[in-house]
């Protein structure tokens, strides 16, 4: 009895810091955001909260900006993970074999990981650039003309993926490569010995394996491409006219720059709900795969 | 029988030189720009080379913005946050892997919630938080929503729990506390996990952008990418790359470097720090 008294208080006593700060970065917040949605605060009610329903919220909907900002950030999530997963298994696939300087190779894919997304937009950026940006110049080179890629609406969203791709792939590409080695070798010799090709071993044999391992980077793609901030700070503001402009962004403008604080919480919520929706479905999806295999 | 496999890894052995080289193209770009001598403009068909090398563009980089500020400031930020990362995981990962009592599971959903939901995500109630605190515009603002880490948390667990039991009974024979069972029997064997989150956390906190950005406002506590940005609206026209490309490398250099020396175990902390 006194010891488990004892387990308790060392129980509690130990988790306290983390329960604490828990509480205050993390679960408060998430509360404060979904309250804070339902009040209209911002310069016309002089930064005072005022009870307003779901007034944010039909406000947002029936705003085209607001829908754009929608638009664009689901765009950016479906074009740039499936394209990023796909790349970093085949990259795995090949990095999977011993010969020297591989680990060369490695690092030359993963390196965009460690670079911070502010410095790797600021060179992205110049390599746009529509007057001598290295891209523009590789154009002229081959004979067509320069684009100004940032600065056209159909082609900045496409620019901002291709850079998440090039920044993210390395990174999801290790975990590939990581589970790629610890497959069991017995069952690799015995798809072998059975006769089958490369890519049948793979797609058959490999892939299935890994399954978890593509729920845990799609888990990590999903949210990281739902956060993109950083690179639209510096490469395009989200514009032109929008075109760029995803929705941690937005959130960002509207606070700090339009000072409607009340709109911003709705967003942040908007937010929050894709994220849990998306963390619904691929718990599911995932669970019924491993139903199905089995 | 040999021959086409052979062949086969030939061409995947290219291939993966090809897309290697096309994705280190930005960084050998960005030091070969910072290298052109500021009188050599870039222009049409001289994209890599301005004649000559030149580090003229690091030594206006560096007297044209505070670096040794920005720098001191994100040694700060990173280690403050770091060290007490490593004490507050350690703890809660020693009572979810081993302290039992009830009501810990519900506590346990505690920490899930913040593996759900990114802390980027939440810069406007944080950003009331620290206001309401009085921390706005100082260093621990920037590191604060970071110190309890679910992440870390359950990396330890896990490690925690591969301890066997019987090392926890006989150092209790022994009459050890608690702290001594943590300290001489729990942590030396999870030292590499601890190093892995140390890499993880010390880059991803190097990295941070949009929250420093938020809660400061002076240069005075101003991380090196907040400082970056403010040095990259300085201007994008061609005669000012070298410079700008000299100040993005300023920021770059240390975690790339350690990353260029350490290559083997970067890549195997942030592997082992997402698998477990």
């Amino acid at each position: 009895m006194i010891s488990k008294l004892r387990s308790i208080v060392l129980g509690l006593a130990l988790l306290a810091p983390s329960v604490f700060l828990l509480g205050a970065f993390t679960v408060w917040p998430v509360l404060q955001t979904i309250i804070n949605s339902f009040f209209r605060r911002n310069a016309a009610t002089r930064g005072q909260p005022v009870w307003d329903g779901l007034g944010n919220f039909t406000r947002l909907f029936e705003d085209d900006q607001f829908i754009k900002v929608l638009g664009n950030t689901l765009l950016l999530v479906l074009i740039t993970v499936p394209i990023s997963l796909v790349l970093a298994f085949l990259i795995a696939v090949l990095l999977n074999q011993k010969i020297r300087g591989i680990g060369w190779l490695r690092s030359g894919i993963f390196y965009p990981t460690v670079l911070p997304m502010v410095s790797a937009a600021t060179i992205w950026l110049l390599l746009y650039n529509v007057d001598f940006g290295l891209i523009n110049s590789v154009f002229r080179d081959l004979g067509g003309s320069p684009r100004n890629f940032l600065g056209t609406s159909t082609l900045v969203l496409p620019a901002i993926c291709v850079m998440l791709i090039w920044k993210q792939t390395g990174f999801l590409m290790v975990f590939y490569l990581a589970g790629l080695q610890g497959l069991p070798t017995d069952v690799m010799e015995a798809a072998r010995l059975d006769g089958a090709g490369r890519l049948q071993t793979l797609r058959h044999v490999s892939l299935p394996l890994l399954r978890g391992t593509t729920v845990f980077i799609t888990t990590i793609a999903v949210t990281g491409a739902f956060q993109t901030v950083d690179q639209l700070y510096v490469m395009t503001q989200g514009g032109p006219n929008n075109a760029s402009n995803l929705l941690l962004f937005n959130i960002y403008e509207t606070n700090f720059r339009f000072q409607d604080t009340g709109s911003a919480y709705a967003q942040t919520t908007i937010l929050l709900a894709l994220l849990l929706i998306f963390t619904i479905i691929n718990a599911v999806v995932s669970d019924r795969r491993s139903h199905d295999a089995t | 029988m040999m021959q086409p496999r052979s062949r086969d890894k030939t061409f995947g052995t290219a291939l993966l030189l090809v897309i290697a080289l096309v994705w280190s193209v930005p960084l050998l770009w960005a030091i070969a720009l910072s290298l052109r001598p500021p009188g050599a403009p870039i222009a049409i068909g001289s994209s890599w080379w301005g004649g000559g090398l030149s580090l003229a563009s690091f030594a206006r980089a560096l007297s044209a913005a505070p670096f040794e500020t920005y720098y001191r400031n994100t040694l700060i930020v990173v280690a403050g946050i770091l060290i007490i990362q490593l004490v507050t995981v350690t703890l809660a990962g020693f009572v979810f892997a081993r302290v039992k009592f009830p009501g810990r599971e519900l506590l346990f959903i505690l920490f899930l919630m913040q593996l759900l939901v990114p802390t980027a995500a939440l810069i406007i109630p944080n950003y009331s938080t620290i206001r309401s605190m009085g921390l706005y515009d100082t260093l621990p603002a920037i590191m604060m929503p970071f110190w309890a880490s679910a992440f870390g948390t359950f990396l330890l667990r896990q490690t925690f729990r591969t301890v066997p039991l019987d090392y926890e009974d006989a150092a209790r024979i022994d009459g050890a506390t608690w702290w001594q069972t943590l300290w001489h029997v729990y942590l030396p064997p999870a030292r590499p996990a601890l190093t892995a989150f140390a890499v993880t956390s010390i880059s991803s906190h190097w990295n941070d952008f949009l929250w420093p950005l938020v809660v400061t406002s002076s240069v005075s506590t101003r991380t090196i990418t907040v400082g970056l940005a403010s040095f990259t609206q300085m201007g994008e026209s061609g005669a000012e790359w070298g410079l700008l490309m000299a100040g993005t490398l300023l920021v770059v250099w240390p975690l790339l470097v350690l990353f260029i020396v350490f290559q083997k175990q970067f890549v195997a902390s942030f592997v082992s720090s997402g698998l477990k």
